[in-house]
């Protein structure tokens, strides 16, 4: 740990922020500096609100926000807290000062997760951390895990018998059960999260608050890529769908309004000119009519890279009123139309999962196979693709080393007014191992989309103003 | 210039407990400072988490005025700043005698007398405490923007005619946001931020128990877990707090003091407003 005073620490704080991907601007420091003046700064969580009223504008940065205050600005030093939970089982251990017996911690748990105080839950999990995940890795060293305390007492498993509890006699399944679940998921987690930010608390006094920051900041889930994106990553990104599709319509239709107007309106404008006495000064125009192109995506849903396309149709159908028309069709190894899973205010989740499950899309071995995919779309879907369409390709172009139905593809290419192939893996990737990338590349523009961020540029791009 | 309201963040919270409003430590500390430094405040999160409520209850609970600008697309300068009252000034210029000089109805013609104040202008321009509350903002176009950036950091006003008004006591500046689209660096960086999101169990507990007092301690308790249960789910639209209020009167006004499948099938209206949100919900958590 770097000494210092007040000042130090903040600027070294407001610096792990900038490492970290969060932009704080030097009027900012001055700000939080300010703000540091006017508040308690016994109070932690009055300090952790003023940094982050004048440095954290965005809500997605919040977590990584955390972390690093929890880091730089530590709630205990050292054991100094944790003697309070030590009482109990220490009486049950016949005063034995080491208290670890993992059954008493877990029974300690469960009357904890149950009453769901939140202060009370932290310090045990302060107490916990000092008692289970102590390893000493090397003579004179010693290293902290998460794992080996949520191991030992394995919070998950104390579902069954607090569910029992917290239903108290209600009858289970149904919403009741449901809703018992929830709220002790939504506790379990919290516990799981305190005890991992209390493990970096005595990790980053071993060794530096450095060192330990630049491990413990987790990507954003717009910036992760899709194809190594985890489940909840995926929940995360989904949920985002909508706010993004949102605000690309609002920045097209800002976009289109600043762009010429049209034609000029007679009407409107010589009944403005009665109010300078006839003369036309204000001249008035249509609103000039966007061009909206046809949108028909073709993509992978093979397990690698499902997760991709199923975002990406997410948000094609999000989007819907920026197209004159969507049309989706998927393909593994042969491909199907799916359009009509999609209804307008249907829930595009469910109907995804029913593409999945009704949908025709295996033909021989439920391996990718592009060419026969591009072969049977041009053929059985001749007129999907016309001189109003955006044909937007989506995969990673891994075809197991089979036909490529290269010329199919190219009479699409000309045919369709734009088309581009969206490739989910990073571009020094392409062309390798069984990756037809380089193929298809000559005929159609190939695009690396590997994350949201990099799919909003591209949305906007396709978008004419 | 500047004269905060509050003595300490405790202050805040209980003045505005006392204004109906139940702060935590992050609201209560961000509008303290948002006080002390003189900063306005934007305050971003989903629709209905009480972004504007607690303008209000600020407002309310420093004895100050609330000036409101309504922001929706297609606002000007015009109608957010100030306008010449040019129909009066036709008046006047019609009424001068034949003798008046150009000079001397030029002056007068834009003077005070002809000026329009809109919100803007009227909250720099009050001496007496003022809150003020630009609303939704993000609805506005990327012009209002810019010329907000004036007002909110240096609290004046130019006008050409007249020169520069300055704030004669700074007003508290509140900025809401739903989020629909990104607002600027320049105006980001201005203010000072809070991210209202759905409250913790606890709290929103309280609000619901403040807000409908007719309502059961117990049947709250049951409505605040349910809602968050149907937070968890990926709907389109969650339900905010002011749903979880909407549904625990519709809870006492039908007379239930039990919140059963029955109950919530029946009023699930009243929380999930899209149609494939209540498919979702009746399926997931087993209505049918």
């Amino acid at each position: 740990m770097n000494g210092g005073g007040l000042l130090e620490r903040e600027i070294a704080f407001l610096d792990a922020l900038r490492v970290a991907g969060i932009q704080v601007s030097l009027a900012e420091v001055l700000d939080a500096t300010r703000a540091l003046g006017a508040i308690d700064l016994m109070e932690r969580e009055q300090l952790r609100q003023a940094f982050s009223a004048c440095v954290l504008k965005r809500p997605a940065h919040r977590t990584t926000f955390n972390t690093l205050f929890d880091l730089w600005f530590p709630p205990a030093l050292g054991d100094s807290v944790a003697a309070e939970f030590a009482e109990e089982p220490q009486l049950d251990e016949d005063g034995d000062p080491m208290p670890a017996d993992p059954s008493v911690l877990r029974e300690l748990l469960k009357q904890l997760l149950l009453e769901g105080d939140e202060e009370k839950l932290r310090k045990f999990a302060r107490q916990v951390v000092s008692d289970l995940g102590r390893s000493d890795s090397a003579p004179g060293r010693q290293s902290w895990f998460s794992y080996k305390v949520l191991r030992s007492l394995s919070p998950e498993t104390l579902m069954a018998s607090l569910l029992e509890n917290l239903l108290a006699g209600q009858e289970k399944g149904g919403l009741a059960e449901r809703v018992a679940r929830q709220t002790i998921n939504e506790r379990i987690r919290q516990f799981q999260e305190m005890v991992e930010s209390e493990v970096r608390r005595r990790l980053a006094e071993d060794r530096g608050v450095e060192q330990v920051s630049k491990n413990a900041v987790q990507p954003l889930a717009e910036q992760v890529d899709f194809l190594r994106a985890s489940r909840d990553d995926m929940a995360e990104l989904r949920r985002q769908v909508f706010p993004l599709a949102r605000r690309l319509a609002t920045r097209l239709t800002a976009r289109r309004r600043l762009g010429r107007s049209g034609r000029l309106d007679f009407r409107r404008t010589v009944r403005a000119s009665l109010g300078t006495g006839g003369v036309p000064i204000v001249t008035h125009h249509r609103p000039h009519k966007p061009h909206k192109p046809e949108l028909v995506v073709l993509c992978d849903v093979s397990g690698s890279v499902a997760g991709f396309a199923h975002f990406t149709l997410m948000l094609a159908y999000a989007l819907r009123e920026q197209f004159t028309k969507v049309r989706a069709f998927a393909f593994i190894d042969t491909c199907d139309e799916v359009t009509r899973f999609f209804t307008p205010g249907g829930d595009v989740a469910d109907a995804l999962a029913r593409m999945s499950a009704e949908a025709q899309l295996v033909w021989f071995d439920g391996h990718s196979d592009y060419g026969h995919s591009i072969e049977t779309f041009a053929e059985r879907y001749p007129d999907a693709v016309g001189p109003r369409t955006s044909l937007l390709v989506l995969g990673d172009a891994r075809n197991n080393y089979r036909a490529t139905a290269l010329p199919t593809l190219r009479a699409l290419v000309q045919k369709s007014r734009h088309a581009y192939w969206l490739n989910p893996e990073p571009s020094a990737y392409w062309g390798s191992g069984d990756s037809a990338t380089a193929q298809y590349a000559d005929v159609i523009e190939m695009v690396e989309v590997r994350n949201a961020v990099q799919l909003e540029d591209f949305v906007q791009r396709l978008l004419p103003a | 210039m500047l004269q905060p309201q509050f003595a300490s963040v405790a202050d805040v919270k209980e003045r505005l407990h006392g204004a109906g409003y139940l702060t935590d430590d992050a609201i209560a500390t961000t509008v303290f400072l948002a006080d002390r430094l003189g900063k306005p405040l934007l305050i971003e999160g989903p629709a209905g988490v009480g972004k504007t409520e607690l303008a209000k209850s600020v407002a309310a609970a420093t004895n100050a005025e609330l000036i409101r600008l309504q922001c929706y697309e297609g606002l000007d300068e015009a109608r957010a700043l100030y306008e010449w009252n040019y129909k009066k000034q036709l008046l006047r210029i019609q009424a001068s005698k034949d003798d008046d000089s150009w000079d001397e109805i030029h002056d007068d013609v834009f003077a005070e007398e002809f000026l329009l104040s809109r919100p803007l202008l009227t909250a720099i321009r009050r001496t007496e405490p003022t809150v003020l509350l630009i609303d939704e903002t993000d609805k506005a176009d990327v012009e209002v923007e810019g010329l907000l950036l004036e007002v909110l950091s240096d609290f004046q006003i130019t006008i050409p005619e007249l020169g520069t008004i300055k704030a004669a006591r700074r007003p508290l500046v509140f900025l809401t946001s739903n989020a629909t689209r990104e607002l600027s660096e320049a105006l980001k960086r201005r203010c000072l931020y809070l991210h209202l999101d759905y409250p913790d169990a606890e709290r929103e507990k309280a609000i619901v128990l403040s807000r409908v007092p007719e309502v059961a301690e117990q049947l709250a308790e049951q409505l605040v877990r349910t809602v968050r249960a149907l937070r968890s789910l990926e709907l389109k639209k969650s339900p905010s707090i002011s749903e979880s209020i909407d549904w625990a009167r519709t809870l006492v006004a039908l007379g239930l003091d039990t919140l059963d499948e029955q109950a919530v099938k029946d009023t699930l209206g009243v929380v999930l407003k899209h149609a494939s949100d209540h498919e979702r919900a009746a399926t997931q958590l087993k209505l049918n």
